[in-house]
C-alpha cells in the first residue's frame, strides 16, 4: 500500500490503509530497536528539525531518537528560547527555516491548527507532534501499535478513554484512529471535562468510572492537565482521585485481561494509582514509550518515501 | 438648478414595500419626483437610463470601523469612504473602538474634520460610552453629544460593573441619546475563537455557549426596562438570544436590535480549516442559528443589517486561529452578500433595503433611507443578479480580511449617489 501523504497534521485525513502501513512499518522497527546495533541510513543526508514551541521531554526526545536511528541530521529547538521571544511570528519562522532546505519538520505548538498553517507556508514535510488541543497523531499511532501487540487486533474491542478529554489532543487523534478502525470507544470522566457535542463523534460518554469501564479490552488514562485549568473545571484533585482516578477496585470491571494505558507524563495519585501504574501485568505504559520511537521512525520514513517518489515522478514528467 | 433623470429604473421603496419599474427625477441633491407611470418633466436634465436595474436608497451602515486615529495603516477616511459608496453604502456610522478610543470632544472634532475632508461617504460618528472604554467612568456624554456624536457605545468591550452601565443608561436617557451595546458575557467570551460544539471540539479551539449571549441580553434588557433608555443591541447571533428580545419588545422597551452580515450568511463551518478571515466577534454560530437569525430579520424581530466593517492588517490575520485578531472587512461585500438572502428567496428587496437603509436611517433620525420627494438624493443603482468571482486584492478598503476572498456572488453595484452627487461607478 504506498503512502502519499505530504505531511503528517492528524489522523483525521489518513485513511485505514495509511494507519495500517505505518503500523506494519513500525512492527519492523521495534525489532530493529531491539538489536545492539540500531542505525540505518533510510533518512541519510536528510534534515529533520525539531521545534517546540510548548515544553516537552518525552516526544522531543522520541523523535530525536527516531531521526538519529534513520540517518537523517537531526536538530531540535527549544523555540520558547529563540526567536519568539524577540516577536517573530510563527510564519516567519517557518519561513526562515525553509530557507534552510530542511526536509523534516517535527512541530508542536500550545495552538490548535498552527501547524497546518505551518505545513501552508514551507515546502519540506511536516510532522505535527502535538498542535493544542487539536491532534497529535504519533501518539495516537503509538497507542494503535500498543493495543495491536497486545491484543493481537486492532478492531472490535471496548476502548475507554479516561478522564479530562476537554484539553487533550491525544483523545482526539485516539477517538479518530479507534474509530477508523471499528473500535467501540467510551469517554469516562466529569462533565466538565467534556468537550461540547463529543457524543456526536461515535463514542459513547460516561460520568462513572465502574460503568464506563464495565468490559472494556483497554483503560486509557489522560493527564489531568493542571496548567490549562483556568477556572475551576473540578473541586478539588483528592475529590478527582476519588471518582475518576484509576485504582484496582475501578479497573476490576474491566475484563480480566485489559491493558492500561497512559501518554505520559503521569500525575500518580491524580489520575492513576502507582501501583496500577506500575502493575506489569496491567500497565503497558512504558510498552507506549518503546512503540513511540518505532512509530516515529515508521511515519518519518514514509513521509520521506512518498516525497522521494513525488519528486521522481515530476521527474520523470520532464 | 443641477438635476439627474433616472429612467427605465427597478425602484425599490422600503417604506412603501414596492419594487418596481419608473423614474426618478433628483434635483439639487433631493429627490424631487418619482413617478410609475409616465416621465416628468424633466428639462435640462441628466439622463440616466438604468436598463432595468434596481435604485435602491443608500445604504445606512451602523458599526463600521475606520482605524482613525491610531490605525491609519489598516483604514483611512478616505480608503474606507471609497470602498463604502463601491458597495453602496452611502452613510457609515463609525465606531469609537479606535486607539486613542473617541471618548472626547477634542477626538470627535479630529475624526469630524477627517472625514468631511476625506471620505466620499457621509460620516457620523459614535463616541464611547464610559472614558477609554474601560467600564469605569462615564464619558461627556453631553459635549460628545453636542460635537455630532449620534450614539454611544463601548463596541466589544462590555461594561461589566451594573453600577456604572445603569448610571450611563441614565444619563444618556435624560439626554435623548442613544446607547449600542454588545451582548456577550465577557467572562464566558474571553478567549473564545468559536462557538461550542462538535465542530470546535473536533478543531479543539476555545469556545463559547451562545447562552453567553442570551445572558447579556437578559442583564441589558433588565437595566433598559429600569432605566427607560434607548438601546440598540449591535449584533443577535443565535436563536438563544432571540426570545429575550422578543419579549423586551412585546413590553414596549425601547430597543432595536441589528445582525451583522456574516452571522447572517456564513456560519461555523467556514472555521474548518483555520481560515483566520473568518474569525469574527462574536463567533461564526451553527446553521440552525444563522437560520433563526434570518427569519428573526424577515419577521422585523431584527431591525438592522450592518458589515461590522473591522480592517484587520496581514500581520494580525496571519497567526494561529486563536491568536489572530477578530473582524473581517465588509462594505464593499454588505450589498452582494445580503442579495444572497434575496436570491435564496428568505426576503425581498424592499424588506431587505428596510434593513439596510431605512430602519438605521430612522433610528438615527436622518432624512435619507427613503424614496420620496424631499428625501436627499443618497442612491445606489446595482445589478441584483451579475455574477462574479470576489478576489480580495480587488478591494478598495486598505485592509483585505474578507471572509468572501475566492467566492462566487451575485449582484454588483453600478454607481452610487451622495446627495445627488455621483461618487462611484459608470461615467455619463
Amino acid at each position: 500500500m504506498a503512502f502519499s501523504a505530504r505531511h503528517l497534521l492528524g489522523i483525521e485525513q489518513l485513511s485505514r490503509p495509511d494507519i495500517e502501513t505505518i503500523l506494519d512499518l513500525a512492527d519492523k522497527y521495534v525489532d530493529f530497536n531491539r538489536k545492539s546495533h540500531k542505525h540505518s541510513d533510510a533518512l541519510s543526508g536528510l534534515t529533520q528539525v525539531n521545534m517546540f514551541f510548548e515544553n516537552s521531554t518525552r516526544t522531543q526526545a522520541s523523535f530525536e531518537i527516531a531521526g538519529k536511528r534513520l540517518g537523517a541530521d537531526v536538530m531540535s529547538m527549544a523555540m520558547q528560547a529563540s526567536s519568539i521571544s524577540k516577536g517573530e511570528t510563527l510564519i516567519d519562522t517557518a519561513l526562515t527555516l525553509n530557507a534552510m532546505n530542511p526536509d523534516l519538520l517535527v512541530v508542536r505548538h500550545p495552538h490548535s491548527g498552527a501547524v497546518d498553517l505551518l505545513a501552508q507556508k514551507v515546502k519540506c514535510a511536516v510532522l505535527n507532534a502535538g498542535d493544542g488541543r487539536h491532534e497529535h497523531p504519533t501518539q495516537a499511532l503509538l497507542d494503535a501499535l500498543t493495543i495491536r501487540r497486545a491484543k493481537g487486533r486492532l478492531h472490535r474491542l471496548n476502548v475507554a478513554i479516561c478522564g479530562d478529554i476537554a484539553h487533550s489532543r491525544v483523545a482526539r487523534s485516539n477517538i479518530f484512529l479507534l474509530g477508523k478502525l471499528e473500535n467501540r470507544i467510551r469517554l469516562v470522566g466529569p462533565k466538565t471535562l467534556m468537550p461540547a457535542g463529543i457524543d456526536q463523534f461515535g463514542v459513547e460518554v460516561y460520568d462513572d468510572m465502574a460503568e464506563g469501564l464495565k468490559d472494556v479490552d483497554v483503560v486509557m488514562m489522560l493527564r489531568l492537565q493542571r496548567e490549562r485549568m483556568d477556572g475551576g473545571f473540578i473541586p478539588s484533585e483528592r475529590e478527582y482521585y476519588h471518582r475518576w482516578g484509576l485504582n484496582a477496585e475501578k479497573l476490576a470491571n474491566a475484563k480480566p485481561d485489559a491493558i492500561v494505558m497512559h501518554p505520559g507524563p503521569m500525575n500518580r495519585g491524580v489520575e492513576i494509582d502507582g501501583d496500577i501504574a506500575d502493575d506489569i501485568n496491567r500497565s503497558v505504559i512504558q510498552e507506549q514509550v518503546e512503540m513511540g520511537v518505532a512509530v516515529r521512525m515508521a511515519a518519518m520514513d514514509l513521509l520521506m518515501q512518498a516525497r522521494a517518489a513525488e519528486r521522481q515522478s515530476a521527474g520523470m514528467m520532464v | 438648478m443641477s438635476s439627474t433623470l433616472f429612467t427605465n429604473a427597478r425602484i425599490i421603496d422600503p417604506e412603501a414595500a414596492t419594487d418596481r419599474i419608473g423614474s426618478l427625477l433628483i434635483r439639487d441633491g433631493v429627490i424631487a419626483e418619482v413617478s410609475y407611470d409616465g416621465t416628468p418633466d424633466a428639462t435640462g436634465a441628466t439622463v440616466i437610463d438604468c436598463n432595468g436595474k434596481c435604485l435602491a436608497p443608500g445604504i445606512v451602515d451602523i458599526g463600521v470601523k475606520v482605524c482613525e486615529p491610531g490605525e491609519r495603516h489598516k483604514e483611512s477616511f478616505r480608503s474606507a469612504g471609497n470602498a463604502a459608496v463601491a458597495g453602496g453604502v452611502t452613510t457609515m456610522v463609525i465606531r469609537p473602538d479606535t486607539e486613542p478610543a473617541i471618548d472626547s470632544p477634542e477626538t470627535l472634532e479630529f475624526v469630524h474634520r477627517r472625514a468631511v475632508a476625506d471620505s466620499k461617504a457621509k460620516v457620523l460618528p459614535m463616541a464611547a460610552l464610559t472614558k477609554g472604554r474601560l467600564g469605569r467612568e462615564m464619558a461627556e456624554i453631553g459635549f460628545l453629544q453636542d460635537a455630532g456624536a449620534v450614539a454611544f457605545t463601548d463596541c466589544d468591550a462590555v461594561i461589566e460593573n451594573n453600577k456604572v452601565f445603569s448610571r450611563c443608561l441614565t444619563y444618556a436617557n435624560a439626554l435623548g441619546a442613544l446607547v449600542m451595546g454588545h451582548v456577550q458575557d465577557p467572562v464566558l467570551s474571553n478567549g473564545a475563537a468559536a462557538t461550542s460544539g462538535p465542530l470546535a471540539s473536533k478543531l479543539g479551539l476555545p469556545a463559547v455557549s451562545p447562552v453567553a449571549e442570551r445572558i447579556q441580553l437578559e442583564r441589558d434588557m433588565a437595566l433598559v426596562e429600569a432605566t427607560g433608555a434607548r438601546y440598540h443591541i449591535d449584533q443577535i447571533s443565535c436563536a438563544a438570544a432571540l426570545p429575550a428580545l422578543r419579549r423586551a419588545k412585546d413590553a414596549g422597551l425601547r430597543v432595536t436590535a441589528g445582525a451583522s452580515i456574516h452571522h447572517l450568511t456564513l456560519n461555523e463551518l467556514d472555521i474548518e480549516g483555520y481560515p483566520t478571515f473568518s474569525k469574527v466577534k462574536p463567533p461564526l454560530r451553527n446553521e440552525t442559528d444563522r437560520i433563526a437569525i434570518v427569519e428573526a430579520l424577515a419577521s422585523g424581530l431584527i431591525d438592522i443589517i450592518s458589515s461590522m466593517h473591522t480592517p484587520q492588517d496581514e500581520e494580525s490575520k496571519r497567526q494561529p486561529f486563536e491568536a489572530a485578531a477578530s473582524g473581517a472587512v465588509g462594505l464593499e461585500t454588505l450589498l452582494p452578500a445580503a442579495l444572497q438572502l434575496m436570491h435564496a428567496e428568505m426576503i425581498d428587496l424592499p424588506v431587505l433595503w428596510q434593513k439596510l437603509s431605512t430602519n438605521p436611517a430612522k433610528l438615527l433620525g436622518l432624512p435619507v433611507g427613503r424614496m420620496a420627494p424631499g428625501a436627499p438624493a443618497d442612491l445606489v443603482l446595482f445589478d441584483p443578479d451579475k455574477p462574479y468571482k470576489l478576489d480580495r486584492s480587488k478591494l478598495l478598503s486598505k485592509s483585505k480580511n474578507t471572509p468572501f476572498d475566492g467566492r462566487l456572488m451575485q449582484g454588483s453595484v453600478i454607481a452610487s449617489f451622495v446627495d445627488g452627487k455621483q461618487t462611484f461607478g459608470m461615467k455619463n
